[in-house]
């Protein structure tokens, strides 16, 4: 809980905060600051801007095998609820069918399925998102209010290993930002 | 203005001149300087006071019990699973919308999926409401579930009637989840932009923390695409494992295998009636002209265009199975009972009104026509009531034995349970317009970007006589 504006000395800032006007000027920068070693960085958009992921360096989305895993859980224990209760829990002779009557349990085996999946999807999201977090300390820099609406931040944190205070702050007010700011913890 | 025309002759999906910063402004205005209006406290009221009327209608029910509605020997099914099957179809549009096109890269979607959710998520609590009250014993609907219960007991897997426990129920949650996964960064986009301290916490606590981070918009992106491809699936078993209620049993007018894909047909055709009948209004009153433009109109006037088309083919082949069969009980039923018989009037109304009027649409000009596309999805909503209450009434009037027929006829409480549920639906609409974004803002952004992006190309291959191309 530093002075909001204190001299950037490491331990308390966060990182530094360019702020930029066009989605496409963004991820030119931020490929840049990869190629120059930066690694611990983060971009804040007010929607999902293409082909930014990958400039931060990110490709190990794990959400598609979450979903897998979870509409295959969801599936299976659907499935197998059924078979349990027809065959051995609650054995009972209807209309003459038998016991194991598998293709009426495909109904409820999709539902479930897709429940699994859905359920894996959003709280899965969630849980690598590291969200609910209500506050960070990226909520600081000033104008931030606006990444959901029409700017776009790249912030370079204190963190990184090649983090200078004034290196990084002349590197990134070469790269034509609106503003460039230090973020307080 | 909306109505500008492109190279094309096609009408824009967006409004030319729109940033992103409007985009945002024109659309979290309406929620969060609340304009004072009259047609939303009219609005208001009317949902407000059925709502009431809903609230008398089902105390009298778990006063007296199911006795005082028309329900009896032998048409047990009446105005409640009527009333289900129609509320349950109009939330196919939403899903429809917000998957289907989404995964098909339909642009037009973008301005139209948010409030078509909520129409989905909204018609599906009222189409919860009959199953559950038509129970006679609301408070004991857990016996639906399997659940490790004293009595030992647990469903029978192999009923349709189990299955839709799981189908609706389903589909409540993922279309929940769905709805609310897309609100996630409007409501931080309410959290930053609100002057209130109260309200920004509100819509900050319901925002979760999102701070729009490249990363989590990657993951956003995986979950929001997965979640889209689960639900085209989903929407589609619903209604089919709807129909199969009807389908499975022996009852003469149900027992058709057209039954699936026909009623599938039948509740887009109702949802996308419904869409229109909302959105004509909302973009007329809240300024929305900009981004619910004549081409999405047109668009879903030729959707139910099409699944009309879709279900009158199932009508038509309703009678030819019937006649090809030589089931003398479907002959009567289909060929006699419902064009001639007591409930005549009804299936005349309904064919007029999901097969007639609806070829009205085959004109661009009226498919363009905000007013007269209003009007026929009024007639679309109405046919397609009427289609349910044919198949229920007049199947279960008249079924095999002469000795066992009987008119049915609904009490005022079927009546004001049904205005009730839309007085439900109506209070949850304009509750909704008024307290979360009808539009989805980060994905209007989205798209506003990738208009720069095809003005660009545009520009670059300026010598073309085409411009752009949507």
């Amino acid at each position: 809980m530093s002075g909001a504006h204190a001299t950037p000395e490491t331990p308390e800032v966060y990182g530094l905060m360019a702020e930029f006007d066009d989605p496409d000027r963004l991820v030119e920068v931020t490929r840049d600051a990869y190629g120059r070693g930066f690694r611990q960085m983060e971009a804040y958009t007010p929607f999902p801007v293409e082909g930014l992921d990958h400039a931060l360096g990110y490709h190990r989305n794990k959400v598609p095998r979450t979903v897998f895993a979870g509409a295959l859980i969801g599936g299976l224990s659907g499935f197998l609820l059924q078979c349990w209760s027809a065959m051995y829990y609650y054995p009972h002779n209807i209309a003459g069918k038998p016991l194991y009557s598998w293709p009426a349990f495909i109904p409820i085996t999709f539902e479930t399925t897709v429940l699994g999946g859905a359920l894996s999807a959003v709280f899965g999201m969630l849980f690598f998102n590291g969200l609910p977090k209500l506050y960070h300390p990226v909520f600081n820099a000033p104008a931030f209010a606006l990444a959901s609406d029409d700017r776009f931040f790249l912030c370079i944190q204190s963190r990184d290993p090649l983090f200078d205070p004034a290196e990084t702050l002349a590197f990134l007010e070469t790269c034509g930002p609106r503003s460039v700011s230090v973020v307080p913890y | 203005m909306a109505d500008h025309q492109h190279d094309d002759g096609r009408p824009p999906v967006l409004a030319p001149g729109h940033t992103y910063a409007t985009v945002t402004s024109t659309i979290s205005d309406i929620v969060l300087t609340r304009p004072l209006d009259w047609r939303w406290a009219v609005g208001m009221g009317i949902g407000s006071s059925l709502l009431l009327v809903f609230g008398a209608a089902v105390s009298m029910l778990l006063f007296k019990g199911v006795g005082i509605w028309g329900v009896n020997a032998p048409v047990m099914w009446g105005w409640a699973i009527i009333n289900f099957v129609w509320w349950v179809g109009i939330g196919h549009a939403g899903t429809l919308i917000s998957a289907i096109l989404l995964l098909l890269k339909q642009q037009w979607r973008t301005s139209i999926n948010r409030f078509a959710e909520a129409m989905t998520l909204f018609a599906v609590a009222c189409a919860g409401m009959f199953p559950l009250l038509h129970m006679g014993r609301p408070w004991k609907f857990f016996w639906m579930m399997p659940y490790p219960s004293t009595m030992a007991l647990l469903p029978q897997w192999r009923s349709p009637l189990v299955w839709d426990v799981f189908a609706v129920s389903t589909y409540a949650t993922v279309s929940a989840l769905f709805w609310y996964v897309g609100l996630i960064p409007d409501l931080a986009t309410l959290r930053d932009r609100a002057k209130n301290k109260w309200v920004a916490m509100i819509y900050g606590s319901l925002a979760l923390g999102w701070r729009g981070s490249a990363r989590h918009w990657s993951r956003y992106k995986s979950a929001y695409m997965l979640l889209a491809a689960l639900a085209t699936p989903l929407v589609v078993s619903v209604h089919t494992v709807v129909s199969l209620d009807f389908a499975a049993s022996v009852i003469p007018g149900w027992h058709a295998t057209i039954f699936p894909p026909y009623f599938v047909a039948g509740a887009i055709f109702s949802g996308f009636a419904m869409v229109v009948t909302l959105c004509v209004p909302l973009r007329a009153w809240y300024g929305l002209k900009d981004f619910i433009t004549i081409r999405h109109l047109d668009n879903m006037a030729k959707i139910i265009l099409a699944t009309g088309m879709i279900v009158g083919y199932g009508y038509a082949m309703e009678f030819f199975i019937a006649w090809y069969s030589g089931n003398p009980y479907e002959e009567f039923l289909l060929l006699d009972a419902r064009p001639f018989g007591t409930y005549s009037n009804a299936y005349r109304c309904m064919i007029l009104c999901n097969v007639g009027i609806p070829q009205l649409l085959w004109v661009p000009a009226i498919r363009r026509n905000p007013v007269l596309l209003w009007i026929i999805s009024i007639f679309v909503n109405i046919g397609m009531w009427l289609e349910r209450y044919v198949i229920v009434v007049t199947s279960l009037s008249q079924d095999f034995l002469p000795s066992s027929w009987a008119d049915y006829n609904p009490t005022i409480w079927d009546v004001a349970t049904f205005l009730g549920t839309i007085g439900l639906f109506t209070f949850l609409l304009f509750l909704f317009v008024r307290v979360l974004p009808a539009i989805a803002v980060a994905e209007m952004r989205e798209l506003v970007h990738e208009k720069h992006h095809e003005h660009a190309a545009a520009g670059a291959a300026v010598a073309e006589a085409h411009g752009e191309n949507r």
